[in-house]
């Protein structure tokens, strides 16, 4: 049996931490936090360029097609970086949704450009507070034509296109939707973390192009995929906590010792590395399971969630803990993992969403172990 | 990534299926998985009507080791089979519920056996290893002592010269299997006038010996699991120290880093059983599956145990590659304890009033049973807290802890005693 990276898949994900601790350092990601700009535009072209935004992708469509453990292997690099660009919507959500239930004309025509980072994707699902429930969906498609609003739409501002969800008579279907329409209005909005912007996207007769008549289940289906994906950013920036804050911890002495040597920090420090080893073990079952389609894939998907959430929600907020008052500091770099996390939490449904949907399934198989 | 066999571990546990199918104790099977629902610990042996605990576990040893499926990792010269670690992960598995009846051998095997072959003498090589592999004799750790388990290297008990003996007067204490064991490895104190570490040495002790009362300890379960073991003076011929007078805590770290590397059988954490529970449970308020207080807290639990399974199955991987384990290895223990231990509160309170009745045949039984075992996973084989401290020293590279007794001679340690 084999349940690890391949030495292949490891060197890509070395490539990547290589490049980004070169081009998404904390100092690029103030200038984004700074500059209100809402991606690193320069790091996302690079990526581009180096094959990493096309990894999934098969070559007939401009990717790679090295496949999703590489894929895996870079969100969690990604994650560790904390990289301000928006990778989960184009590539984790846009490219995997146009992928999985896309014409061959819609495949041909837009994987390319975001395998190249030429456009951008973004999935414009939620209308207002609550998880993510066909209920929630109250935009109407009728005569080619989309009227509604979606609020928190993460990386509208930057995206090029949407992918909207919308109901058809009583059915929800996906549709993309062209960003510059005039039809479109972007609002931009304040969040938690200005890294990664939100809008509100309101739609006035906007031309849509039919992606998924059986709209609810492929994005189901699109989100679980995209957990896995997410759970090894989470995993990344997890650990990242983690090593700043054993890092500060040898580093800061008081009572004339590191507070490393005190056992209130080191326990501290213990539970941490626990969260992450078992959120990693979950994401590594999650990837085989993402790699192969298997039947356990929601299950899989959504232990690897809530696991990561929880690991990365824990580090963030005890790697400022660690840090005392420095911590709170707008200098030190713990908030940028503590607002990142806390946006990465709830960006695919929060916590509550994924419990009930790890519980769900296994209710319906009555297994735990595989 | 795959989870099949490569094609040697794929021979090697058709092999191993084989043997297992034409020699196991079939008869054993039923009573075998009617004693694990019942027991509460993992190494006692197991406990089936109409039989000898010892007997069984005896016979199924002797009959591993006459074909040369016993002691897999050791090296043939002394019994083994020059197993690699991942031919032992397969061994495991093929073996399934007739492991149970090794629990008798785990520390002739895992521990002393390894010991002696690192230190011992080629006497006491010839003496005990082939008794050991074939299950004839019952061996115990004598380490842990009443005043410390924590702090092992502060044990108290004494052995002192005289001629070409040793006098051992003494107490040890969590001597699993001292009620039956035929030899005890044991570290005392041969100097108390140096430095702690410094004063220890090894022995081999004839648990059968005159001065040697092994007493069972009634644990809070109800159950007596472990024993305390007392010394008054017992003569122990110099021939059987381990190493050398004085080297006795290198001696033990090679006993204790075997206890370590033995691949952690997932611990139970109760979790699968009380998803069961939650599923089944008809209560006033229906099934708790349907309440979303139980389901958050469920789901919590169910990914944390997952994540453990995932985390053994890298541990197996890493063998399988010839590659060491990784630290992830070592967390079993401490999230299952804290698991266990909670759900197991959690259990009971679903029950509501109802959940204090311990009734052996109704459903949600075995919750009120593991309330009362649970303590155990987080203090034995060292508290949840020192295995924070040695995840903290050892992985995340933090400083070892201040030590107040630092380069003092045993004999002028504080004890809080006068």
């Amino acid at each position: 049996m084999n349940f690890e990276f391949s030495p292949e898949q490891l060197q890509i994900k070395e490539e990547a931490r290589r490049v980004l601790a070169d081009l998404s350092s904390p100092a690029n990601v103030r200038k984004v936090l700074d500059s209100g700009a809402g991606i690193d535009r320069n790091l996302w072209t690079i990526l581009a360029e180096l094959g990493f935004l096309g990894a999934a992708i098969p070559e007939a469509y401009g990717g790679t097609g090295a496949g999703h453990l590489e894929l895996c292997a870079i969100a969690e690099e990604l994650g560790r970086a904390n990289a301000a660009i928006p990778f989960s919507s184009s590539i984790c959500l846009g490219a995997e949704l146009i992928l999985a239930a896309g014409t061959e004309q819609q495949k041909s025509h837009w994987l390319p450009k975001l395998a190249r980072g030429a456009s951008i994707a973004c999935l414009a699902v939620t209308e207002g507070p609550g998880q993510i429930v066909p209920q929630g969906i109250q935009a109407v498609f009728k005569g080619g034509r989309i009227n509604g609003t979606k609020v928190a739409v993460l990386d509208a501002a930057v995206a090029d296109i949407a992918i909207v969800a919308a109901r058809s008579g009583e059915t929800i279907c996906l549709y993309i939707v062209d960003m510059q329409n005039s039809g479109v209005t972007r609002t931009p909005l304040t969040t938690i973390d200005p890294t990664r912007l939100q809008a509100q996207l309101d739609m006035r007769d906007v031309p849509a192009d039919l992606l998924a008549a059986d709209g609810w289940n492929v994005l189901t289906r699109a989100l679980d995929r995209a957990a896995v994906l997410a759970a090894f950013e989470q995993v990344g920036g997890a650990e990242r906590a983690l090593e700043m804050a054993r890092d500060y911890a040898l580093e800061r002495y008081a009572f004339g010792r590191p507070i490393g040597s005190f056992q209130a920090i080191k326990h501290k420090l213990v539970d941490m590395y626990v969260s992450v080893a078992l959120a990693r073990s979950n994401s590594y079952y999650g990837a085989w399971a993402l790699q192969d389609d298997a039947p356990e894939l929601p299950e899989a998907a959504a232990a690897a969630r809530v696991s990561a959430t929880q690991a990365h929600q824990l580090c963030v907020k005890e790697n400022i803990q660690v840090h005392g008052g420095m911590g709170f500091t707008w200098e030190f770099d713990c908030h940028l993992y503590y607002r990142r996390a806390h946006l990465l939490a709830i960006s695919l449904g929060g916590l509550t969403h994924w419990q009930d949907r790890l519980i769900e399934q296994l209710r319906a198989r009555r297994v735990i172990t595989a | 990534m795959n989870f099949e066999d490569n094609t040697e571990e794929a021979a090697f546990r058709t092999e191993a299926r084989a043997w297992i199918q034409a020699n196991a104790p079939h008869e054993l099977r039923t009573g075998l998985q009617a004693a694990i629902a019942q027991t509460t610990s993992s190494v006692h042996p197991p406990e089936i009507d109409g039989y000898d605990p010892l007997k069984i576990s005896k016979a199924w040893q002797a009959r591993k080791s006459e074909a040369g499926w016993a002691c897999l990792h050791w090296p043939t010269q002394f019994g083994g089979r020059d197993a690699t670690p991942i031919q032992r992960v397969i061994w495991q598995q093929e073996e399934g519920i007739y492991s149970q009846l090794s629990n008798l051998f785990v520390v002739g095997h895992g521990m002393a056996g390894p010991t002696l072959i690192t230190h011992g003498t080629a006497a006491q090589k010839e003496r005990h290893l082939n008794p050991i592999v074939s299950g004839q004799d019952v061996w115990c750790q004598l380490f842990s002592e009443p005043s410390g388990g924590s702090d092992l290297a502060g044990l108290r008990s004494r052995a002192q010269r005289s001629g070409d003996e040793w006098i051992i007067n003494g107490q040890k204490i969590w001597t699993t299997h001292g009620q039956f064991a035929d030899w005890g490895i044991m570290l005392v104190r041969t100097d108390p006038s140096v430095v702690k570490h410094e004063g220890l040495t090894m022995f081999i002790v004839d648990m059968k010996a005159a001065g040697v009362e092994a007493r069972p300890i009634k644990q809070m379960t109800g159950e007596m699991h472990f024993c305390e073991v007392f010394f008054t003076d017992v003569r122990v011929p110099d021939s059987n120290r381990i190493g050398a007078i004085g080297g006795g805590w290198r001696v033990s770290l090679t006993t204790l880093m075997n206890e370590r590397l033995q691949l952690a059988a997932a611990i139970p954490t109760g979790v699968p059983e009380f998803f069961d529970l939650c599923c089944e449970l008809e209560t006033s308020t229906g099934l708790p599956i349907d309440d979303p207080a139980v389901r958050a807290q469920l789901a919590t639990w169910i990914a944390r145990q997952r994540g453990l399974q995932w985390a053994m199955m890298r541990t197996i991987s890493a063998l399988s590659g010839g590659r060491p384990p990784g630290p992830e290895n070592s967390i079993g223990k401490l999230v299952a304890g804290e698991i266990a231990q909670e759900l197991c509160a959690f259990a009971l309170d679903i029950q509501g009033p109802a959940g204090a009745i311990l009734d052996e045949k109704g459903t949600g039984r075995s919750f009120q049973k593991m309330l009362l075992t649970s303590p155990a996973i987080r203090v034995g084989g060292g508290t949840a807290e020192i295995q924070k401290n040695i995840l903290a020293e050892q992985v995340l590279g933090l400083p070892a802890d201040i030590r107040a007794d630092k380069g003092m001679p045993f004999n002028k340690i504080p004890t809080g005693r006068s």
